[in-house]
């Protein structure tokens, strides 16, 4: 059970109306926050003697990173979207127009960095990322995006390949659903909101508090003078640097030829089913079509599968940490890969405890149906996060299109083990940390995907991350149905 | 003693020669001082109004309130009372929350000239701007209860400015983002006001981009128009203000201003000025004017004959007859072999007019054959592999 307390103080608008407000935030517990508090405070006080605010502006100071965050929000809008619980907010300001989170970790700053990402991959309005840049610009500063420095060639292909890995740096932390920032909890709340973040990593070129106050006093008197809330760019882009962007115009095209393959896998294997029955050949007038049950029964288990992953590993981890010497998070994770393991075995079973017949047409029509059910996930989770949806076709779709029940089965499945979604998201985490300049050995990569697993349970039930009850309720089952094909005979 | 006689009879005849040259000149004096009355009754109006309007609200568009009341400040200060103006503002400018400078409106940079003033009439103010009420302020078609500060009461000898500042496009001005009044529509209005009689003269200033489309439909008499920028261009803004954050002028009406601030009450300078108020060098966007229905000719108009409300005295120590029909009648510059075409409702939608607009550079699309073709190509190697038997599985 974890308790805190949220500071907030509202510079209210001598002249205006308190309907609207404009947020800057901290998180003061966090241990590379040293000096936002301090920079927050001087703000307030050079703000209070400005008579141009036409919106009141809320300092807020959050204990517990985000769930402090998630707290403050919903007493804010009076909502219980979690479970977090939160006293009854005393002062309120209007509906808020934009956010801004401040992290700052020395006094003495060298670079900004943005983060844009949020909570499900959701984006704030590209406006924003363009008012750092330029404010960055004004003063001077040097502004980065993921980490990584400007560049002016673009036309190399050194050029290319930076943006090409910043681009991936941004597709891998939307992917993953995680808020990278506090900023990642307004976003549902249609507040746009990022977090900048002041960087001091010892180069020549210093900026004092001065100048940090100024690029924070520009972006909030630019917020303020804002008559509407941010509309007006683009809301679904990728960053490739901080100067260019590829809008959902660019690159949806690219997905829906992905999609493409599946579809046309679908009618490949419709037109094979109304061919003439090639199928047993002692039946003469035997009707080909596979049993109903012969294919719900396969459907029903992947499901019931799915529904154990995601609800086993909470229920049982009182009765594990009972018998077994593991922490909680280690006995939620290990009881999770369990069920998954348990499940790669479920083909073998099924056909021997049930009696079904094994024909082509049954294997084809669970291809069928599979291929189909895997378009319709992929597409509806593009819509939301495009880059969740995009590395889950990248793997996936070409292991849907390939499976089939083969002689040797050992390359088949490898294969589809390999373009699996725990697999995939191990081989995420080692490319994520590659790029950011920071390698880690395999037994590394395997803690952190532990880790990984564990924190998107946690942020599931804590902020309402969809990532893992979408991997495990809906593209699980559907992996599992392409197991249970190429397992077929 | 017939010497002296001699003598005196020349200064009789000097005398009478004297006597009559006076009585002549005396009469060459009144001539004169005819001259002079033809010349006071010249152009032929007695009073003077002000229509005033600023069709943009948001704190972005402070540029025009300040063109507005920088004309607004000329013209008060040229002589025309504020219940002669009608003064049209859709926003509130000096009371904005985001105004650092409150109560003021700037146009220059380094705030030399505070154009609100200590003494700003506004008529119709907020979300009274609206095209309905502009158009029944024009025509005079307003409920009975209107106070008198709202109304246009203008005669038919009446000179009016009218002066409209905001967004604007070919054929159109914005209204407050949420309706617009088109070229058609003003061109009526003016005509029902000639028919009402409701002016003598009129001068309509525009400072929108593509200005001159506003005055393209115009087809009563007496009308001269001015624009900043012609169809296809611009109307650019002059300069930012770093302390308060927005453009504070319109090119145009800048330079206008600048022009108007040299003009006294009794400045003899002729409109052939102000139409050259901002060249392109200086506006960058070329302004236009139009006076084919404006029956004097511009260089004898007065600025002042619209900008001001002059009440115009001459002494003169002779006796002056007045005769009935004394005001001079100008013969029309336009020669009388030629018939005017009678103008009657103007074609609505002036379909050749707007197509010569310059082209628009459209993005690239791929041409809707390709698409069709690759459809094509893909159902024909579908069929080729699969056979044509199955066209009833997908119809």
């Amino acid at each position: 059970m974890v308790k805190g307390t949220n500071v907030y103080g509202i510079l209210r608008a001598s002249r205006a109306a308190s309907t609207e407000s404009i947020v800057l935030s901290t998180p003061v517990e966090m241990k590379q926050n040293s000096q936002a508090a301090g920079l927050l405070l001087a703000l307030a006080s050079y703000f209070r003697g400005q008579v141009y605010w036409a919106k009141d502006i809320i300092f807020l100071f959050n204990e517990h990173d985000m769930i402090g965050m998630e707290a403050w929000l919903e007493a804010y809008h009076d909502v219980n979207v979690t479970a977090i619980s939160s006293s009854v907010m005393q002062g309120r300001a209007g509906a808020i127009q934009a956010a801004v989170t401040v992290e700052i970790s020395s006094d003495v700053v060298t670079s900004f960095d943005i983060s844009v990402e949020g909570l499900n991959g959701q984006l704030p309005n590209l406006d924003l990322v363009n008012l750092f840049s330029s404010f960055c610009q004004k003063n001077g500063v040097l502004c980065t995006i993921q980490g990584k420095l400007p560049r002016t060639d673009g036309d190399t292909l050194e050029g290319y390949l930076h943006s090409l890995h910043t681009m991936l740096l941004m597709v891998l932390k939307q992917g993953s659903g995680k808020a990278q920032g506090d900023h990642g909890l307004f976003l549902r709340y249609h507040i746009e909101a990022v977090t900048i973040r002041g960087i001091n990593s010892f180069r020549q070129y210093k900026f004092d508090m001065v100048t940090v106050g100024k690029v924070f006093e520009g972006i909030v008197r630019k917020l303020n003078n804002l008559q509407e809330r941010l509309h007006q760019s683009y809301f679904f882009y990728l960053l490739p640097s901080l100067s260019r962007f590829a809008s959902i115009g660019y690159y949806m095209p690219a997905f829906i030829f992905l999609l493409l393959i599946l579809l046309l896998r679908a009618l490949d294997l419709w037109i094979k089913l109304s061919k003439a029955p090639a199928c047993p050949k002692d039946c003469v007038e035997e009707d080909a079509r596979p049993g109903f049950l012969t294919i719900l029964i396969p459907i029903f288990i992947c499901h019931a599968m799915g529904l154990a992953l995601y609800y086993v590993p909470l229920l049982c981890q009182g009765t594990a940490t009972d018998h077994f010497p593991v922490s909680e998070t280690e006995a939620v994770v290990l009881t999770s890969i369990a069920i998954y393991v348990a499940g790669l075995a479920l083909p073998h079973n099924t056909q021997r405890a049930l009696p079904m017949e094994l024909t082509d047409c049954g294997w084809m029509t669970l291809k069928l149906i599979a291929v189909l059910y895997l378009a319709l996930l992929l597409g509806s989770i593009t819509l939301i996060n495009f880059s969740l949806g995009f590395i889950l076709a990248v793997t996936l779709i070409p292991a849907a299109a390939l499976a089939q029940p083969a002689p040797y089965k050992l390359p088949s499945a490898l294969l589809l083990v390999l373009l699996s979604p725990p697999v995939v998201v191990t081989l995420c985490i080692f490319l994520y940390h590659e790029l950011s300049e920071y390698p880690v050995s395999v037994l590394e990569c395997w803690q952190l995907f532990l880790k990984a697993v564990a924190d998107s349970i946690l942020d599931h039930h804590l902020y309402g991350s969809i990532v893992y009850p979408f991997l495990v309720l809906l593209v699980h089952p559907c992996w599992l149905l392409l197991w249970n094909v190429v397992f077929w005979k | 003693m017939a010497a002296p006689g001699a003598g005196g009879r020349p200064p009789v005849a000097l005398w009478f020669l004297a006597v009559l040259l006076v009585a002549g000149s005396g009469r060459g004096g009144s001539e004169e001082a005819q001259v002079q009355v033809k010349q006071f009754f010249r152009s032929g109006h007695t009073n003077n109004w002000a229509v005033l309007v600023c069709t943009s609200r948001f704190w972005f568009n402070y540029r025009h309130v300040a063109n507005t009341l920088s004309i607004y400040r000329s013209v008060k200060r040229l002589g025309i009372p504020d219940s002669h103006i009608v003064l049209m503002l859709a926003d509130d400018m000096a009371c904005n929350p985001r105004n650092p400078k409150p109560a003021t409106i700037f146009s220059h940079r380094n705030m030399e000239l505070n154009v609100y003033g200590d003494s700003v009439e506004v008529d119709y103010r907020g979300y009274e701007v609206t095209v309905e009420n502009f158009l029944r302020v024009l025509t005079g078609r307003l409920p009975p209860s209107t106070p008198r500060s709202k109304r246009l009461l203008s005669d038919d000898r009446s000179n009016i400015l009218i002066y409209m500042t905001g967004h604007g496009g070919n054929g159109f001005l914005k209204f407050q983002d949420s309706e617009e009044i088109t070229n058609v529509e003003l061109g009526d209005a003016f005509e029902q006001m000639w028919q009402k009689r409701r002016y003598h003269e009129l001068l309509f200033i525009i400072d929108t981009c593509q200005g001159a489309s506003m005055y393209e439909k115009f087809y009563s008499p007496n009308i001269m128009a001015l624009a900043s920028s012609q169809v296809g261009e611009d109307s650019l803004s002059h300069q930012p203000d770093l302390a308060i954050g927005v453009h504070l002028m319109d090119r145009y009406t800048y330079y206008l201003l600048e022009f108007l601030e040299d003009i006294r009450p009794a400045s003899q300078d002729s409109m052939i000025d102000l139409f050259k108020v901002c060249p392109p060098s200086l506006c960058v966007s070329t302004p236009g004017h139009r006076t084919d229905l404006f029956q004097r000719n511009p260089s004898d108009v007065l600025i002042t004959d619209f900008f001001g409300s002059v009440r115009k005295v001459e002494i003169t120590t002779d006796v002056i007859r007045l005769m009935p029909n004394d005001t001079e009648i100008e013969q029309s510059h336009i020669p009388e072999s030629q018939p005017t075409q009678a103008l009657r409702y103007v074609d609505q939608l002036a379909v050749a007019q707007i197509i010569h607009q310059k082209p628009k550079r459209k993005d690239w699309h791929p041409p809707d054959g390709f698409i069709l073709g690759l459809w094509t190509l893909i159902l024909l190697v579908f069929f080729k592999s699969y056979g044509l038997k199955h066209l009833k599985h997908i119809f």
